[in-house]
């Protein structure tokens, strides 16, 4: 099956230690693994504490050491907006986002009791009078751009994956399907969201025209380009996991006279699941990357701009919020990978093939 | 008095009442649209916006207001005209270049202007350098300002010898500031750069080339030596001083005395769609510039402490203070009291002043974003249907009649056009009526019927 060159982009799954130390939920090996596992504890410690140490002590140790080199160094470099911030201003600015955060609940709330005192007025001045509960019009909170920013990586990444599952059948199904797309797949995969942005903002603008939008245009405007970035991985490992099928297994299809459907669904898509499984996983770290990219380009509400406006407000503190974004960014990648990764073994027989 | 004359006398009293209390429910305008979206660039004279939100005065007129930064003046002005913001902090030049199509065609106006003066010029250390060798000093050593653009000549012909280009950026090619630098460049004898219909550089034969670069972004510009100058608005001019990257050698207080500079912008038909939602915001926007000024500036420190907010401007309070409070330091350490540098209220500075559009145009024609010449009728025709003083004094009455402002404190019976003023860096008198009499007494710029062909100024 000659698919893209380069389709192997099944990325071994880096699992921690501990989690690859702990029994697996499918593995039935679990249940009479244990009470050795216990025997071994009241006999020898030290297979528990080398376990222990490296799947909690090295990256402790390197943590510690990176703060350290981190602080040290950051000292040292002068910016026009003063030093690179080391870990304490990065703390203290969280912190600081945080107290923003609940100052900001609290004029929401009361906003809310102006508002309703304002509504009850006008009620008793004319009981006929239309009223609307009318939303905030403070600023978004650091909190409330991460999760707009998770709102739309996962709206853009729905899309593609309702585009991209299909397509990759297909393509793994059919040789000739697979010719077909090949061209556009290798043209258009290398592509940066900051090359799509303004042909999708002028599209969206265009073609989305509605006196009360259910979904405001800039955020259109992101998902979409999640969208078309994030397509690419699933495509291409949908396909090859289709493709890679054991022949027996669609020999054996034939000779049961199977239905397109039945073959599809009892075969087909549970046989290339890990693959398709690893396909999103990789799709979804790329959407949220290009995302943040969008956001700061395009001006859309989330963390990207966040980061832009930080960085145009060019105050004492903003290298040092930019760094907490950064922070964050990492986090939330690494904990959507962690939930794709949830996800897989619980959708595929026998964790990995 | 009778009887029945008493008891007429009450009935009337009482019949006046009444119509005192009606007169006081109508204040409550029956807004069209309630909840609204208003778009900033990052700049202190954004702070009629702030104010008006924070002090709860948009609240007062029953509107929801969200107040959105925006990339840069381009992104303003397309999001204006789709719609998607409502209303927005503009630069003078941009109702006034979309409506007579120069860059995007589109029917903006204005019936605000949001403050007086509140730009500066700033060139980079190593001009700097270059510059004050020539400079005049006073007897204490101190440079004597205003700082003619003579004095960029050692530069430039620095520059020249070694074959580099001399880059200076501003906002936006119809920015006050763009007008500004140009007035400021011509009148010390160099040459900014002309416009034409197929070249929109605006670099034509200049002996600087002037490009756009959006406010925020240029002290990190010129300390990238991408640009060696930049005219732009605050905080940007003080944070090259705080950063150490530049030095701030004029304010447009000394180009030009009190001149206009932003205005609250919306579209036409937004405009005629929304009357009294317009109403609303402008009677808020002038309580918030009436806030601003009050008791000789008493407020201006709170002003620049919101104004520091990361939502808002977002630079350091010091930084936003030195040119908010009435001071501007041009050095380090040199700090000056420039009174009037913001004025949001004060020499009735939101009033929309035909003249105001009309020397905006002149400078249009002056560097060729307008190619042909036009009559003086044509000046006043665009100028009339982008300023609407009508609607500001509409909402302005219902603020007297609200006892929320007082009567002397606007300009009613102007006929919109500002006395002839000579405040300008080289003394030549500006009369709104005449603009075409004003383009001939300039010594560099367009003119009559000339135009820009081939890169040359052809007469016609």
């Amino acid at each position: 099956m000659s698919l893209p060159g380069n389709a192997v982009m099944k990325e071994e799954v880096v699992v921690p230690s501990a989690e690859a130390a702990a029994p697996g939920p499918t593995a039935p090996a679990a249940a009479e693994s244990r009470p050795p596992a216990r025997s071994a504890k009241a006999r020898d410690l030290r297979p528990m504490v080398m376990t222990l140490w490296r799947s909690v002590g090295i990256p402790a140790v390197a943590i510690v050491l990176f703060l350290f080199i981190w602080s040290r160094l950051s000292s040292g470099i002068e910016t026009s907006l003063g030093n690179i911030p080391g870990p304490a201003a990065v703390w203290s600015q969280t912190q600081a986002l945080w107290a923003d955060h609940l100052a900001e609940r609290e004029k929401r709330a009361a906003f809310y009791q102006r508002q309703e005192q304002r509504n009850a007025a006008r009620l008793a001045e004319d009981p006929t009078a239309k009223i609307v509960e009318r939303k905030y019009t403070g600023k978004p909170t650091y909190i409330d751009q991460i999760f707009t920013s998770l709102q739309t990586v996962f709206a853009g990444f729905l899309l593609a994956t309702i585009i991209a599952v299909p397509v990759g059948i297909l393509c793994g199904l059919s040789k000739t399907v697979n010719r077909a797309f090949n061209p556009f797949i290798q043209l258009f995969k290398p592509v940066s969201p900051l090359a799509w942005l303004p042909i999708v903002t002028l599209l969206v603008s265009a073609l989305y025209v509605s006196e009360d939008p259910m979904f405001a245009k800039s955020f259109v405007t992101s998902a979409i380009t999640v969208t078309l970035c994030s397509l690419w991985p699933t495509v291409i490992n949908t396909a090859l996991g289709v493709a890679s099928i054991d022949r027996d297994l669609l020999n054996v299809a034939k000779v049961l006279q199977l239905g397109v459907f039945t073959r599809l669904f009892k075969l087909v898509l549970p046989a290339s699941l890990p693959l398709i499984f690893t396909g999103l996983r990789l799709s979804l770290g790329v959407g949220w990357m290009v995302l943040i990219a969008s956001e700061m380009l395009a001006q859309n509400p989330g963390l990207g701009k966040f980061i832009w406006d930080e960085f145009q407000n060019g105050s004492s503190n903003s290298l040092a919020r930019i760094m907490v974004a950064v922070l964050t960014i990492g986090f939330v990648g690494f904990l959507l990978d962690r939930a794709m990764y949830g996800l897989q073994s619980l959708f595929t027989f026998g964790a990995r093939r | 008095m009778t009887r029945t004359g008493k008891f007429f006398g009450a009935v009337l009293l009482a019949i006046a009442q009444l119509a005192a209390a009606a007169g006081a429910q109508a204040a409550g305008l029956k807004l069209e649209k309630e909840q609204l979206k208003l778009g900033f660039i990052k700049l202190t004279d954004m702070a009629p916006l702030a104010i008006a939100y924070e002090k709860g005065y948009f609240e007062d007129e029953g509107l929801y207001v969200t107040l959105e930064p925006q990339a840069n003046w381009k992104v303003i002005l397309d999001r204006i005209i789709t719609g998607e913001l409502d209303g927005a902090h503009m630069l003078a030049g941009q109702p006034l270049g979309a409506t007579i199509g120069f860059g995007t065609k589109a029917d903006v106006i204005t019936a605000f202007s949001l403050d007086l003066n509140g730009n500066a010029t700033t060139v980079s250390n190593e001009v700097w350098a270059l510059m004050k060798p020539a400079l005049q000093v006073d007897a204490k050593g101190k440079v004597v300002r205003p700082i003619r653009a003579e004095a960029l000549k050692p530069a430039l012909d620095k520059f020249r010898a070694e074959g580099k280009p001399f880059r200076m950026a501003m906002v936006f090619p119809v920015s006050t500031h763009n007008f500004e630098l140009r007035y400021w460049l011509a009148a010390g004898g160099i040459n900014p750069g002309f416009y034409s219909p197929t070249d929109v550089s605006g670099q034509i034969r200049g002996d600087v080339l002037i490009s756009v670069t959006p406010p925020p972004q240029m002290p990190a510009t010129l300390e990238a030596g991408t640009i060696n100058g930049y005219s732009v608005g605050e905080p940007w001019n003080q944070q090259a001083i705080a950063k150490g990257v530049g030095v701030p050698v004029i304010t447009d207080f000394e180009i030009w005395r009190n001149n206009p500079e932003k205005v609250f912008g919306v579209t036409k038909a937004w405009a005629q769609k929304n009357p009294n939602t317009h109403l609303a915001v402008l009677k808020a926007l002038i309580r918030a510039g009436m806030w601003l000024d009050a008791n000789n500036g008493a407020n201006r420190k709170e002003a620049a402490q919101i104004l520091s907010r990361p939502e808002y401007v977002g630079a350091d309070y010091r930084v936003i203070a030195n040119s908010m409070t009435g001071t501007f330091e041009y050095t380090k350490g040199e700090k000056l009291p420039v009174p009037d540098f913001n004025v949001f209220f004060r020499y009735f500075a939101n009033y929309p002043y035909y003249s105001d559009a009309v020397w905006y145009l002149t400078q249009m024609r002056r560097w060729g974003q307008i190619p042909e010449g036009k009559p003086d009728q044509w000046y006043q025709d665009v100028a009339k249907s982008v300023y609407r003083p009508d609607i500001y004094l509409q909402a302005a009455k219902l603020l007297v009649a609200e006892g929320k402002a007082k009567k002397e404190d606007f300009p009613w019976d102007s006929d919109g056009y500002r006395a002839p003023t000579k405040e300008f860096i080289d003394g030549i008198e500006y009369d709104g009526r005449k603009p075409n009499e004003y383009l001939a007494k300039m010594k560099i710029g367009l003119k009559g019927t000339e135009k820009v062909e081939n890169g040359n100024v052809v007469a016609r």
